[in-house]
């Protein structure tokens, strides 16, 4: 469906800002007044507090204020949840508990603020948290999620009976049915840990409220600017068109800047109002790895009952998730991880449940994959497992159980994150495993390669998965396009942007349909003022979903062109085409007249105007589907670990993806890759180590490794396979969380494969070399 | 009460004069003091790369420099490199490859990349990755900035 | 993450560095490369009250013969500078060959050779490198001048023989006896990242093919470099051969070397590492050294 800029890997429109330092980030803005906040953290992950003196540090010269709790009486509440609780899902318990803006009588998570100091500049500001006396009694942590739930264990939250924050069952088919006719089952417990967002660009907000006209500018690096405002408003007691959210260009999101209830959402705005200044706050990197949230661990007893031919009859998985202290984003993570554990096979009996615990740990929120990972991570593993006991090829028992191109649309049975069932909408999974394989000549390396490597003393290893991923889903987005008088074209929607394209993606979908050059197109995201109704860019949802509301609004404009075009022209509608940004007579090229131009005659400032017919050219549409559209793929990847040290070296790395229709492939494949680096480090490098007393000890680029260049493999090799959804004209899907969701599973199978002959079944992610020369040291035991 | 002192440097070709306290870094002079923000702030403890500017023509981390320590010498920025309409070849190769997403990151490649090109005419691949190997990108994997800095050493010795 | 105030000085020659030195005592640090004091003033954990810095001044910055063989090299010299001299990489290959492995090139170009000596981290490279190659430091303090010799340099974690009015002025690598040879092994998370373990060797290899003399330092594990006593007792006198560098590594690994656990890495997992790169490094070095011998 590649059209004259629709599908094609056109350059993009923010590269040159971008490139020349010109583009602007929220730090680089700044206000005359301005003052700069810090955040007073608590050191202790779970403590009662007893008192907290900030006098001294009011008397350093260059603080403005210093507040603790009990400076924001009223203001003081525990935040709306940002995500209904799953109230769809019969007789599940949810408890929320929400974040507070800061810590009263009681400190959850070590970096959870104590006080807010207000100075000239945060140097200043720093220097005053030495003034402060605080004094805390400590509680014993609530770390471990099944110590958590023990009777007596310390409570999280004092008015809950246990740390239970969630209970929640879903299941189809009939689990001991299966179990009774399987040849088969295997037991495991499976720990999956994940990672933190680290975006380059930490957090940051500055406010600015006008005390005479009552109004409110927020700048923030927030990935849902509509949400956000309308609860600040509503906390501040303000008409949501009275506060303005606008994103700057923003230095990568990766889920955590989706909140918009941590406490420097919610306090800067009030302290801005107090002190009639602009506030800004600028995060640092200690702060986003201790108080920003991020993705951590879960724990599952899985168990599989299968056939002795392969044939997988049902799972079933009882895990436990850690929430964290709060649970603000209610259950999307762990029903990520229900809807996605079988979502790429044919399993008619599954019982899932989930046990959402609190701990004095930060706040757990969707990081790039959002859950999906635990639940791919268990599936895959367990195939192979399987796989190993029955003695077949991993490949093999995959493709044997996939769902396949015929059986769409796939009715899970399964809630997902959007509260309906989970739905695969298209896809050709068979397809996207036979082409991995092949791509990696998979069956040349297992047969001959490996032996003969093998032979040689080498350790190299292959690893092959599928998956999906449930992209773009509701609720809705909206689009504005305005065409100027000038012909260039205004496109305002309400998602905001961290560098997936948006504002070149977006204009191609306009610029097709216009027929104008996509360089003419003006994107504006993450603007209230000038787009207010939208959820935001989350899920792999925004080039699917606010293109599709871009795509219904350009069509209404094409319309609205022919009808005006043909009517300044003197001739029928039928009898007019739109092309290259002007309506022309067929036939007669001469006779026509640009879009431009029909949007300043369709503006007259004196005369009459006609009845039923809008001002200049100009279309509002929104578009919400009724499921996410089902993105989906297999990664295979030849690893050769080093036998004596464990390093572990990626030679080979294949992942053939399924993002339906390809707006621009060129930013899909980039997206792809970087998803690709984030899971290399969820695999082998990245880990957040929280200790039994709840303190964070990687709170730096020190201990929290990052991948670099040199941890990449050579090439990956993308493959690409093209499902269009039904579910949108355009058949496109989401594809920004792909790269992230399979690694893990897939770096595992490859590194036991590798060391073969240690029969490790590894069931835990991330690893490291000093973790798996512990796991070979065991398994010699 | 802290002592000031006055320094005079010489930033993308002209020369500054300003009063400044000893502990301000050289990241913050440069982007609140200078207003050039090309140049950004990633981590402040000299990993991340994303701070990187020339001093004296050798790439360092302005996080890990106090202002004071510029006095009498000479630092380029991205701002340095090119403008929008008229791209450095190396930022042209970038914008050509799609070699940056959120491009928060990149000034801190550029500049890293620069004196890199100037004495490679021909980088192979593990040259390049081992050149960049001081600068994190979380969005792109790196691979296409390695197909950028190929590509720009190319439009560098046409010329 | 901001530093704290500080009383800064700047000066521009040596005699007046030290005559600061000597009035602000415990007061003061000298500041040289700043690539681990800054980060470190940056998160707060190290709050000086006043800096002493001594990138302005030229006279601290050279490499030159000693007139036997051996370099000077002036503490603020870059690493950089360092990693590229062809003297260097002609008299002392062993600096060359571990320069790579310090961070990355934007740090090397403004750390400082003599700054990471006396900054004595115990993952330092140049700490290990510079005992390997029985190097002495020349330290100045005003009116007085004192040698230390490596061995005798290192106290601790991030603590030397250098009194708080003293500074590094030089460092003095001895000229290598005929039949020397060198090598530095390291294993680290990713390129550039701190080592989990390393091996820097130097042996003297006799024209009868036997080990004159060893001096194997191992860094990462323990407070301080260390250098092996086992390796001597082992290898020297005796034929260099697998099973003695075996010997070695299982001796040192077990009796030299106190590694702890972190978060990247088991204390038995870098005390296999460390086995390793011992091997590695003998292996290499006396290889090496072979090879001069049969080219003579």
């Amino acid at each position: 469906m590649a059209g004259r800029v629709f599908g094609q890997p056109v350059l993009r429109n923010e590269d040159a800002w971008l490139l020349t330092g010109k583009a602007e980030f929220i730090d680089d803005i700044n206000l005359p007044g301005m003052l700069h906040a810090a955040f007073y953290r608590s050191d202790y992950a779970h403590a009662r507090i007893k008192n907290i003196d900030v006098s001294a540090a009011l008397k350093r010269p260059g603080v403005i204020a210093v507040y603790t709790a009990a400076d924001f009486s009223e203001y003081w509440k525990a935040g709306p949840l940002q995500v209904p609780p799953p109230t769809a899902i019969p007789d599940s318990i949810f408890h929320a508990r929400t974040l507070i803006p800061i810590a009263k009588e009681k400190v959850r998570y070590s970096g959870e603020p104590l006080a807010v100091v207000v100075a000239e500049s945060r140097y200043i500001a720093e220097d005053a948290f030495d003034d402060i006396v605080v004094d805390l009694e400590p509680l014993e942590a609530v770390i471990d999620l099944e110590k958590a739930l023990e009777p007596g264990a310390p409570l999280v939250h004092d008015d809950l009976d246990s740390n239970l924050a969630a209970h929640v069952i879903q299941k189809h088919g009939n689990w001991d049915e299966a179990v009774a006719q399987a040849d088969v089952v295997i037991k495991k417990k499976i720990v999956v840990d994940r990672c933190a967002g680290s975006a380059i660009e930490n957090c940051g907000i500055l406010v600015d409220w006008n005390d005479r006209k009552r109004e409110m500018t927020i700048w923030a690096t927030t990935q849902a600017p509509i949400p956000y405002r309308n609860s600040i408003a509503s906390r501040l007691g303000l008409f949501e068109d009275r506060v303005q959210v606008i994103t700057p260009f923003i230095g990568g999101g990766f889920g955590p800047k989706i909140m918009n209830s941590l406490p420097h959402d919610v306090l800067i705005p009030i302290i801005a109002m107090k002190l009639k200044r602009p506030i800004k706050w600028i995060e640092d990197r200690r702060e986003n790895f201790l108080s920003t949230t991020s993705e951590r661990n879960q724990l599952h007893y899985a168990e599989i009952a299968a056939k002795k031919d392969g044939t997988v009859l049902g799972i079933k998985d009882i895990f436990y998730h850690n929430t964290g202290a709060y649970d603000p984003y209610a259950m999307t993570v762990p029903l990520n991880t229900q809807t996605h554990t079988i979502s790429n096979y044919n399993i008619p009996n599954y019982y899932t449940e989930i046990n959402m615990v609190f701990t004095n740990e930060m706040v757990v929120t969707p990081v790039r994959g959002a859950g999906r990972p635990f639940g791919i991570f268990v599936m895959e593993r367990m195939m192979d497992f399987l796989a190993c006991e029955l003695g077949i090829d991993p490949a093999d028992i995959r493709e044997h159980n996939l769902v396949n191109r015929h059986q769409y649309p796939v009715r899970t049975g399964i809630i997902g994150q959007d509260f309906v069932e989970n739905v695969l909408d298209s896809g050709d999974f068979p397809k996207a495993l036979a082409k991995v394989r092949e791509l990696i000549d998979y069956d040349k390396f297992v047969k001959e390669e490996q032996p003969r490597l093998r032979s040689q003393g080498k350790h190299k290893g292959i690893g092959i998965v599928c998956f999906t991923e449930g992209t773009a889903v509701g609720p809705y987005e909206g689009a504005r396009i305005t065409v100027g008088a000038n012909g260039k074209v205004n496109v305002a929607t309400g998602i905001s942007t961290q560098g997936q394209g948006h504002f070149t993606v977006l204009a191609q979908i306009a610029a097709e349909q216009l027929g104008v050059e996509v360089k003419d197109v003006n994107v504006i995201t993450g603007d209230t003022a000038q787009f207010h109704w939208g959820a935001g860019t989350f899920a792999s949802r925004g080039a699917t979903v606010a293109g599709t509301a871009v795509y219904k609004a350009a069509i209404k404009i094409r319309s609205k062109a022919i009808s005006l075009g043909s009517k300044f022209l003197s001739v029928p509608e039928d009898q007019v085409e739109l092309k290259d940004g002007r309506v022309f007579v067929k036939g007669e090229p001469e006779k026509s007249i640009s879009l431009g131009d029909i949007a300043l005659k369709a503006n007259p400032i004196r005369g009459t105007f006609p009845e039923g017919v809008e001002p200049g050219l100009e279309a509002t549409d929104y578009y919400g589907p009724p499921y996410g559209a089902t993105g989906a793929g297999s990664v295979a990847m030849i690893v050769d670990v080093d036998p004596e040290t464990m390093a572990v070296k990626i030679e080979r790395f294949v992942i053939t993806h399924d993002a339906g229709t390809l707006i621009n492939p060129m930013l899909v494949e980039g997206q792809i890759i970087g998803g690709v680096s984030m899971g290399i480090g969820n695999s082998f490098f990245e880990k957040l180590v929280y200790d039994d007393n709840g303190q964070l000890l990687t709170a730096s680029f020190m201990d929290y490794l990052l991948p670099q260049a040199t941890d990449m493999p050579p090439k990956i090799e993308l493959g690409h396979i093209e499902s269009p959804s039904p579910l949108n004209p355009l058949g496109i899907k989401g594809v920004g969380e792909a790269g992230a969701i399979p690694t893990p599973a897939c770096f595992v199978q490859a590194v036991e494969n590798a060391l073969a002959e240690c029969h490790l079944q590894i069931n835990e992610t991330p690893l490291s070399p000093s973790r798996l020369w512990e796991l070979v040291q065991e398994s010699m035991k | 009460m802290t002592n000031l002192y006055n320094i005079k440097l010489i930033v993308n070709g002209k020369e500054y004069e300003r009063t400044v306290e000893p502990r301000l870094l050289l990241s913050d002079f440069i982007r609140h003091d200078l207003g050039l923000n090309g140049t950004h702030v990633g981590c402040e403890h000299g990993i991340c790369g994303a701070c990187t500017i020339l001093f004296d023509g050798l790439a360092m981390r302005s996080c890990l420099m106090f202002a004071v320590q510029a006095n009498g010498h000479e630092i380029k920025t991205v701002e340095s490199l090119g403008t929008p309409n008229e791209m450095h070849p190396l930022q042209q190769a970038f914008h050509e490859k799609h070699a940056l997403q959120c491009g928060y990151c990149t000034p801190g490649f550029l500049m890293s990349l620069i004196p890199f090109l100037e004495n490679q005419s021909e980088p192979t691949d593990d040259q390049i990755r081992e050149a960049i190997d001081g600068n994190i990108c979380r969005c792109t994997g790196y691979q296409n900035i390695i197909d950028a800095v190929k590509l720009a050493a190319e439009k560098l010795v046409v010329g | 993450m901001k530093p704290t105030t500080f009383d800064y000085y700047v000066p521009t020659n040596v005699d007046e560095a030290l005559t600061y030195l000597a009035e602000l005592g415990n007061y003061g640090k000298v500041l040289a490369g700043g690539q681990s004091l800054i980060p470190a003033m940056n998160f707060r954990m190290s709050r000086p009250s006043a800096l002493v810095d001594l990138n302005n001044i030229p006279e601290l910055q050279y490499i030159l013969p000693d007139g036997e063989g051996g370099l000077k090299i002036g503490t603020m010299t870059r690493d950089s500078v360092v990693e590229y001299d062809e003297r260097v990489k002609k008299a002392f290959p062993l600096i060359t060959e571990a320069m790579p492995y310090i961070a990355h090139a934007q740090i090397r170009n403004r750390g400082t050779f003599g700054g990471a000596i006396a900054h004595a981290d115990p993952a330092g490279q140049l700490p290990a490198i510079v005992l390997t190659l029985n190097a002495s430091m020349k330290i100045n303090k005003k009116g007085q001048q004192r040698t230390v010799k490596a061995d005798d340099f290192f106290f601790g974690a991030f603590s030397t023989a250098l009194e708080p009015d003293e500074m590094l002025i030089e460092v003095l690598l001895p000229g290598l006896p005929e039949g020397s040879a060198c090598s530095y092994q390291q294993l680290s998370r990713q390129r550039g990242g701190y080592a989990q373990a390393a091996a820097a060797v130097l042996v003297i290899l006799g024209e009868d093919g036997l080990c004159k003399d060893v001096r194997l330092t191992l860094l990462s594990v323990a407070d301080v470099p260390v250098l092996s006593k086992e390796a001597k007792k082992i290898l020297v006198g005796q034929k260099p051969t697998q099973d003695a560098f075996n010997a070695v590594s299982e001796a040192a690994s077990k009796s030299e070397i106190d590694p702890g656990s972190d978060v990247h890495a088991t204390a038995n997992y870098r005390r296999h590492l460390t086995k390793i790169m011992i091997v590695r490094s003998l292996n290499k070095a006396f290889s090496r050294a072979a090879d001069a011998r049969r080219q003579m």
